[in-house]
């Protein structure tokens, strides 16, 4: 019983990380920087189709990941410096549509390339292998995603809650004229912050892709998981995501050991009534404020 | 007279105000005969098409409803598939449990979908931005996921199938060539659009319009603002249905895509592309979205999407106003050589 628990825990832990990573991209364009971000998963995506395809060619499969996090970054930077900047002081509307658009063309491309059925990434053989772990043997990939998800956490933690750069980065997005005027590159800050939002994104996309299946309909079929994330989570707190998106993990497993028929609907309506409790979210940021 | 000019956003400039509102009726007029005409002529010329037009009316009635409340009231939504899968899926369940008929199920889908906006507006609308725009996809997702659970009612992701239209007024059939569900669209949509453009030029529609520009103020000038957008977006969810009934009737069948994310996007697509606050915008809209769509479709299944999308991102940084206000900048050049013509 005791061993069924704990592995319900490491499976929504596993798949909870997987969100988190990805999300925790968007916790920065969204939550910090006030973008309504629908396109997120399409570099989430990007990243994904990135280290598929290198993989399949042979490449090491970290090496793979560290091209998804380049591919993903640049295509990030080029989006903020032509379409996203124009977008900071736009309403919402414009956000939405805009990022609707991009979500519409990453659609598009992926499947002219990759073509329209789900793309396998190829994992290391021994990722795919079950290891031993203690009172069972559980697969070495959800232990390797709980791995990277915890160190990407701590670093992401460290960065914007203690380190210069994120001090820099929570002035700016809290008042950016008088951040100009006490002479810091805001300009400079942002488009660097949206390319690794994007890079991580990119990353989460790529080792996710083992849970977060690899096919065009990804960047609109797991936005509004992504959103739920950061929304819930309160905008613009890592604290707050990690906490969302391992609750959306354990309770989405949950679901599917239990209730397998309500699991879905259930998730949403869990969701509304939350939001509606709290509507800016479990630990909203005072940055977002 | 002066309220048809009112609804030529672009008056021309305000030195020549003889001439402009002398023209204006008259531009007007015109502006209200065209769409109306080739909604009429198509119906003679269309041939093969008459089906993908009825598509194209029962858009141009979604997006109308989308126009209300995001346009007027500036009610950001991702949720308005709700309404109109709603309205899809209560006259294809009317019209197998309860009656075949066309009329009676298309008011009950109108009924069902209003209860619906009415209830979640009261629940949702007290939010703002970013927490309001995810309740509204927590709502959908919500509808969709359970549409696609629960199979016995709605057919899941096979869809709804096996409803049985009766003849309109018992006298016009749903025939295969579709002549009557054109028709039928035409008309509703028409009724719809005369109620849309009552209401947007009465005083409750100028108290939208002032909603969306400053709610803080409208409120101190003593509007109840929450009433207002309760009410326009029960409305809005009425059409939305209406939209989604005409869908069921024309087709006699409804797929799980109405309840779609897609959906909602696709119809504030066409709204933004043919232009808000213009209630012709939808018009303009549906109809350019589905040529675009039809013509890229041929060239590859997935190049709509990528045309479309670009669209989208051109007109958000380059054209606000959407497509008509390609109209609104040539009337600005006419206006201006008028002038300078005048002044000779």
């Amino acid at each position: 019983m005791l061993s069924f628990a704990a592995t319900i825990l490491l499976d929504g832990i596993s798949y909870g990380m997987v969100l988190f990573l990805i999300s925790v991209g968007l916790t920065i364009t969204m939550g910090l920087m006030r973008v309504v971000n629908l396109a997120h998963g399409s570099f989430a995506m990007i990243g994904g189709y990135t280290a598929g395809y290198l993989t399949q060619k042979g490449v090491n499969f970290y090496l793979a990941i560290a091209g998804a996090a380049v591919v993903a970054g640049a295509l990030g930077g080029l989006a903020e410096l032509t379409v996203y900047r124009p977008l900071y002081r736009k309403g919402e509307l414009s956000q939405v549509l805009l990022t609707i658009g991009i979500v519409f063309v990453a659609t598009a491309v992926a499947t002219e390339m990759f073509g329209a059925f789900p793309y396998p990434m190829v994992f290391p053989d021994y990722l795919s292998l079950p290891v031993s772990i203690g009172f069972r043997t559980y697969p070495a990939y959800r232990l390797f995603l709980i791995v990277v998800g915890a160190i990407i956490a701590a670093i992401m933690w460290y960065l914007i809650d203690n380190s210069l750069y994120g001090a820099k980065l929570r002035a700016a997005v809290d008042n950016s004229k008088i951040a100009r005027c006490v002479g810091m590159n805001v300009n400079l800050l942002f488009t660097g912050t949206f390319i690794i939002g994007c890079a991580l994104a990119g990353i989460g996309g790529a080792v996710g892709a083992g849970i977060l299946s690899l096919e065009p309909s990804y960047a609109l079929k797991y936005v509004v998981l992504f959103l739920v994330v950061v929304i819930v989570g309160g905008e613009g707190s890592f604290k707050g995501s990690f906490v969302a998106a391992m609750a959306l993990g354990i309770i989405d497993t949950l679901g599917k050991y239990f209730v397998t028929q309500a699991a879905p609907y259930l998730l949403y309506a869990a969701v509304f009534v939350l939001l509606l409790w709290r509507p800016q979210g479990l630990m909203p940021s005072k940055a977002a404020g | 007279m002066a309220a048809v000019s009112d609804d030529k956003p672009a008056a021309p400039p305000t030195t020549n105000l003889g001439t402009g509102a002398r023209y204006g009726w008259w531009l007007g007029l015109i502006g209200h005969a065209i769409p109306w005409a080739i909604v009429v002529l198509f119906f003679y010329m269309a041939g093969g098409y008459l089906s993908l037009g009825t598509q194209v009316l029962i858009w141009i009635l979604f997006a109308l409803s989308l126009d209300l409340a995001l346009g007027y009231a500036g009610i950001v939504t991702l949720g308005q598939a709700a309404f109109f899968g709603i309205g899809a899926y209560a006259a294809g369940l009317f019209a197998i449990h309860v009656s075949p008929d066309p009329i009676l199920g298309h008011l009950a889908a109108i009924a069902v979908a209003a209860l619906f906006g009415l209830i979640t507006g009261a629940m949702i609308l007290h939010t703002t931005g970013v927490t309001f725009l995810m309740l509204t996809l927590a709502i959908v997702s919500m509808l969709f996921e359970y549409a696609n659970q629960a199979r016995s009612l709605t057919g899941g992701d096979d869809g709804l199938q096996g409803m049985t239209v009766n003849p309109i007024f018992g006298v016009f059939e749903f025939n295969i060539f579709g002549e009557t569900a054109y028709v039928y669209a035409a008309v509703v949509l028409f009724i719809w659009f005369l109620i849309s453009w009552r209401i947007v030029h009465s005083p409750f529609g100028r108290s939208l319009d002032g909603i969306r520009q400053n709610t803080r103020r409208m409120r101190a000038i003593g509007t109840p603002v929450w009433w207002r957008l309760l009410a326009v977006y029960t409305l809005s969810a009425a059409m939305a249905g209406s939209a989604g009934a005409l869908s069921a009737h024309a087709t006699r069948f409804v797929g799980l895509s109405v309840l779609s994310l897609l959906t909602s996007g696709i119809v504030t697509v066409m709204l933004i592309l043919g232009g808000t606050r213009r209630l012709y915008g939808a018009f303009v809209g549906a109809a350019v979205y589905y040529l675009v769509q039809d013509e890229t479709a041929r060239i590859s299944p997935y190049f709509w999407e990528l045309v479309v999308g670009l669209m989208l991102i051109a007109t958000v940084l380059f054209l606000e106003g959407g497509l008509l206000d390609l109209g609104r900048v040539g009337q600005r050049l006419f206006w201006r050589l008028r002038r300078r013509t005048d002044g000779r």
